[in-house]
């Protein structure tokens, strides 16, 4: 790829791929803190999560007013104005990660005194490897411009959804088995919808990250493995 | 094929065609100016030409009307056909051809005459007028057509040259639209014009295209981008890509124009 005639707007344009980069990566960490904060039921790490929020905000506030500005003094084309619509979705999805992140780390606040049943820690833990590793290989898509790499986590993501499905089930056993788990298991269940949340967001990256690449939307259905919603589970008698 | 290519395929498929041009190559002397350029143009639309200077778009649009005739060295070989006949056969008329394709320039250039002299002259010398009403009318339609009929109704015998920049550009496609062209081919129309005025031309050729066939050669991409249905990419005298316009400027085919559109020619 050629450089611009004009430098500045080059410069420009690889400030709003590093903003981004900046964002990717308070996000990673903010989702890695918010569950160590879980795992470890420690409350100094769960408000550290929570006061990091505002600073992914600020960065999406200044890149969405500067891709304003470009579009107003650059009337970017091409490949130029799908890299400044780009970045607005996925700043979007960004900010989104980082809020459900902090609500994560608010619940890892509320339970940090009981203690939790280790296997569902390590079903969330699993959640979290899978949903980081996706969220990694996305923002490195993202940089490299690699539609393949994309679509792959975009396909991924059904794994994380399975990975709940099974969990949403374990929490209701639970629930189910003591009615005095009920308010911790909740809070897994809500910090598990989290996650799940978080890998959706992560997929809509994906796809902006095909549209940046190729000039056009992913043609296929994505496969969706969410059935919680229509998920029930009875009581043996 | 991908999704992109089909649609535009679909979109070159179903409008009627007004212009085929196969194989032009124009020499100037020894020099290769055009080469092996191909393209159908849709009729009742605008396409745009876009490319660097010097890279053959002007001398594409110049064959269509054969401006290039009035140049001595210049040679034009490959068809182009207006309307299913070949204009470069002997039996055309050069000048019948060029009532039919008009041409408005970069720099409007009204004749030293009143305003209605300007319109009237076309129609006088092609006789499409019987009466003197038939030419006024002409003249009214022909103004108000380009936009300009509320702006000199009460002035029609003031001079032509006294206009505006913009508004002697307008004068210029009344004086073209008189004689009742199908196509009009427009060269730089609003390079010398300031942002109002050039959208009072846009606008107009907006209107112009339910009736005509609008060439127009721009250096403003955003020009091309706002009023072109198709654009069509010169560089070095080759026809790089050529396409609808949307596609074009969001997610064009071939590199080179995606380095002359996003400015990264290098």
């Amino acid at each position: 790829m050629h450089e611009h005639i004009v430098k500045s707007y080059e410069s420009e344009l690889s400030l709003l791929d590093r903003k981004i980069g900046q964002m990717g990566g308070l996000a990673e960490q903010m989702l890695g803190e918010a569950f160590g904060a879980l795992e470890q039921r420690n409350p100094e790490r769960a408000r550290a999560v929570v006061a990091n929020d505002s600073s992914i905000d600020q960065l999406q506030r200044e890149l969405e007013e500067q891709a304003v500005i470009m579009i107003a003094r650059r009337q970017p084309m091409a490949n130029d104005l799908r890299q400044i619509m780009a970045v607005l979705k996925v700043a979007g999805d960004l900010e989104r990660i980082g809020d459900l992140s902090k609500n994560i780390g608010k619940r890892a606040l509320a339970i940090s005194g009981e203690t939790h049943p280790k296997p569902l820690i390590t079903g969330l833990r699993h959640m979290v490897e899978l949903t980081s590793r996706g969220l990694k290989d996305v923002l490195d898509a993202f940089g490299a411009r690699d539609a393949e790499k994309a679509l792959r986590v975009w396909r991924d993501d059904e794994q994380v959804d399975a990975l709940y499905n099974s969990l949403f089930r374990e929490l209701l056993t639970y629930m189910m088995e003591d009615p005095r788990n009920i308010g911790l298991c909740t809070h897994l269940l809500f910090g598990a919808k989290n996650i799940e949340r978080i890998g959706d967001h992560t997929t809509n990256i994906a796809e902006t990250v095909h549209f940046l690449a190729r000039g056009f939307a992913i043609a296929d259905e994505r496969p969706k493995g969410d059935k919680t919603s229509s998920t029930m589970i009875h009581k043996a008698d | 094929m991908d999704a992109t290519a089909v649609s535009r395929a679909d979109i070159a498929a179903s409008a009627p065609v007004k212009v085929v041009a196969r194989g032009v190559d124009v020499y100037y002397g020894d020099k290769h100016a055009l080469k092996d350029v191909s393209v159908a143009i849709p009729e009742r639309s605008i396409m745009a030409f876009i490319g660097p200077s010097g890279c053959g778009k002007s001398t594409f649009l110049r064959c269509l009307n054969r401006m290039n005739d009035t140049i001595s060295i210049c040679r034009v070989t490959g068809s182009i056909v207006i309307d299913g006949a070949d204009i470069y056969d002997t039996a055309v008329d050069p000048v019948e051809l060029r009532s039919r394709v008009g041409m408005v320039f970069q720099k409007a250039n009204p004749f030293p005459k009143s305003i209605f002299e300007n319109v009237a002259y076309g129609p006088r010398i092609h006789a499409l007028a019987a009466t003197k009403a038939d030419l006024d009318a002409i003249v009214e339609s022909s103004l108000r057509k380009a936009s300009l009929w509320d702006e000199v109704k009460d002035r029609l015998h003031d001079s032509g040259t006294g206009l505006s920049g913009g508004q002697q550009q307008r004068l210029c496609i009344a004086r073209t639209i008189a004689i009742n062209p199908s196509i009009i081919l427009m060269d730089e129309p609003c390079s010398a014009l300031d942002p109002i005025a050039t959208a009072r031309i846009e606008e107009l050729m907006e209107e112009l295209k339910q009736n005509y066939t609008i060439i127009i050669v721009t250096h403003s991409m955003q020009q091309a981008a706002r009023v072109s249905q198709r654009t069509a990419f010169f560089h070095l005298g080759t026809l790089v890509e050529e396409g609808d316009t949307t596609s074009m400027f969001t997610n064009p085919r071939e590199q080179k124009t995606q380095d002359y559109i996003t400015g990264r020619f290098g």
